[in-house]
């Protein structure tokens, strides 16, 4: 799965590192690093750290979204 | 009624060819589906990659977290498009509304979108360039061969340049305990993109960290064995270094060359456009059916004065082209203006550096926050007594503030305390960036319009 982390908004709350910490660490006191390509198991702690983020800085590939939420989300971040 | 008539067919079986196949050409692709384009979309691409996340390759890349072909963007939507990828373009014919490409090949156009951005600046001396162990980093290709080499093991490294990237390459080489030596002109590190007081923390970080740093200098040569190898650099202070890998990392080239002939006012400075992303011929006059996205456009901004802007952010290539693609499938009255804060962040070091606003455009700044000697501070820069930018080094929870600063043209100084703010931020002090008529390896941000400050042209009455 891709996913990608807009550092712009990323706050750094560390809601991602909590929930899914082997794709999402923090590196030093705030700066957020991440596996863009995650692996597949990581699926479900990744979808649920995208929905946790406060200020919403986590896109996801639509394939990795249920199909319902890809048709209502279109325009997705920004 | 032919007008409305004319874009209905276009949203609908139109030719859309978006050049620049990265961040903000996908962007674009994804916003004209969403918005019901349901034409032919081409993107072409000069890369045979996928578009990719460029972020990552001085970071996680370098520091061998993640393999430099595993930062493919994640898509939206699916955008149905056809793709030429490895295929650069190579000359636009703005009246036959034709891209032509590097394989001979043509694309007819209906809306022409170009983002085509930046590419490194080489080393400007060919056969030291060539020397094996001399690298840029940009793209996918570039991180992977350097990945490579710093794997191995180098005696020492190199990098020219100390602006974001030059940075990131030294603090990536640190953090794997490879020495690094860091050659830059400039006093001290991102003095272009934040001047010379931010720069002065980021050169204590550096040597803190243990980065042979030297400013004030220029590399005046590279010199390699008999094999080809690079394996020395001298300087113009007249002392030298060995080094194994050199990293040139002065900065970006704007990829505008391939409208050199096309009559668009395109040149090194990028293409200019209006708020509305729609390209500047070489006439000034806007054109109708071609538009600008991401680090080759400039464009003029309301809250800096109508400069054209020319942003080399990650973020500005995606907002502008969510407004290019809305507006190339928009009748005039709907379309909106690009009035994007300018922002940026850079991880170096174990800091985390963010900025809102145009440091470069600063006579002034004034630590409103923390403390430099801690290297966790939020310092707000001032430019005619109303701040125009802010950074923070470890503090990002602040931006959000001083971003409607910006935009209410609040005063500078600002007026309020805070309860930390300590002596070094009573008073503002000069900014300190370079002169803007000296070329700097990257500032982010280019300055390009007209200047009240700047008066070249005078108005002689006729005698009477």
């Amino acid at each position: 799965m891709r996913l990608v982390v807009d550092l712009n908004r990323c706050q750094g709350y560390a809601q991602c590192a909590f929930l899914a910490p082997d794709v999402f660490t923090m590196h030093g006191e705030e700066a957020l690093m991440y596996d863009p390509q995650a692996d597949d198991t990581q699926r479900e702690n990744v979808r649920r750290a995208a929905d946790a983020c406060p200020v919403k800085a986590i896109t996801l590939d639509y394939e990795d979204r249920p199909a319902a939420a890809g048709k209502a989300g279109g325009s997705g971040v920004g | 009624m032919s007008v409305d008539g004319h874009l209905e067919a276009l949203r609908r079986e139109g030719r859309i060819v978006i050049v620049g196949a990265s961040l903000a050409g996908l962007r674009a692709a994804e916003t004209l589906r969403a918005e019901g384009f349901t034409g032919t979309l081409t993107l072409v691409g000069d890369e045979p990659h996928e578009p990719y996340d460029r972020p990552p390759l001085s970071k996680q890349v370098l520091l061998g977290k993640v393999p430099a072909d595993h930062t493919r963007l994640p898509r939206r939507r699916p955008i149905d498009a056809q793709w030429r990828l490895g295929s650069a373009a190579t000359g636009l014919d703005l009246a036959a509304r034709r891209v032509r490409l590097a394989d001979g090949d043509t694309l007819d156009y209906d809306r022409l979108l170009i983002a085509t951005g930046v590419r490194a600046r080489p080393w400007p001396h060919e056969l030291e360039a060539e020397l094996d162990g001399v690298f840029v980093l940009r793209t996918q290709d570039d991180a992977a061969r350097l990945h490579h080499r710093l794997a191995a093991g180098p005696r020492r490294v190199l990098v020219i340049g100390a602006g974001f990237t030059g940075s990131e390459i030294a603090s990536a080489c640190r953090e794997r305990e490879v020495p690094v030596t860091v050659a830059e002109r400039a006093a001290a590190p991102l003095v272009g993109a934040l001047g010379g007081v931010v720069g002065e923390v980021a050169a204590e970080l550096q040597r803190a960290h243990g980065v042979d740093l030297r400013c004030g200098v220029l590399v005046t040569g590279l010199e390699g064995d008999s094999a080809g190898r690079v394996r020395k650099a001298h300087f113009s202070d007249g002392s030298a270094v060995e080094a194994d890998i050199v990293v040139v990392a002065l900065g970006a080239t704007r990829n505008t060359e391939w409208l050199a002939d096309s009559g668009l006012g395109a040149g090194p400075r990028g293409i200019a456009c209006d708020a509305g992303c729609r390209a500047f011929d070489v006439r000034g006059i806007v054109t109708d059916d071609v538009f600008v996205a991401g680090d080759v456009a400039r464009s003029p901004h309301p809250l800096f004065g109508y400069q054209f802007l020319s942003l080399e952010h990650w973020g500005n290539a995606v907002a502008q082209a969510e407004v290019a693609a809305h507006n190339m499938v928009s009748a005039s009255a709907e379309r909106r203006p690009h009035l994007w804060m300018p922002s940026f962040w850079s991880a170096q070091f174990g800091v985390n550096i963010k900025s809102v606003g145009v440091p470069p455009m600063a006579d002034q700044i004034l630590v409103s926050q923390g403390s430099l000697a801690e290297h966790r501070f939020t310092a707000a820069y001032g430019y005619q007594g109303r701040v125009i930018a802010a950074v923070t080094f470890d503090q990002a929870k602040w931006l959000d503030f001083y971003e409607r600063q910006i935009e209410q043209a609040a005063p500078f100084p600002p007026e309020f305390t805070t309860v930390d703010r300590r002596p070094e931020g009573h008073q503002p002090v000069s900014a300190g960036f370079p002169d803007p008529s000296q070329p700097t390896h990257g500032p982010t941000v280019t300055l390009s319009g007209y200047s009240p400050t700047d008066r070249r042209v005078s108005f002689t009455p006729r005698r009477a």
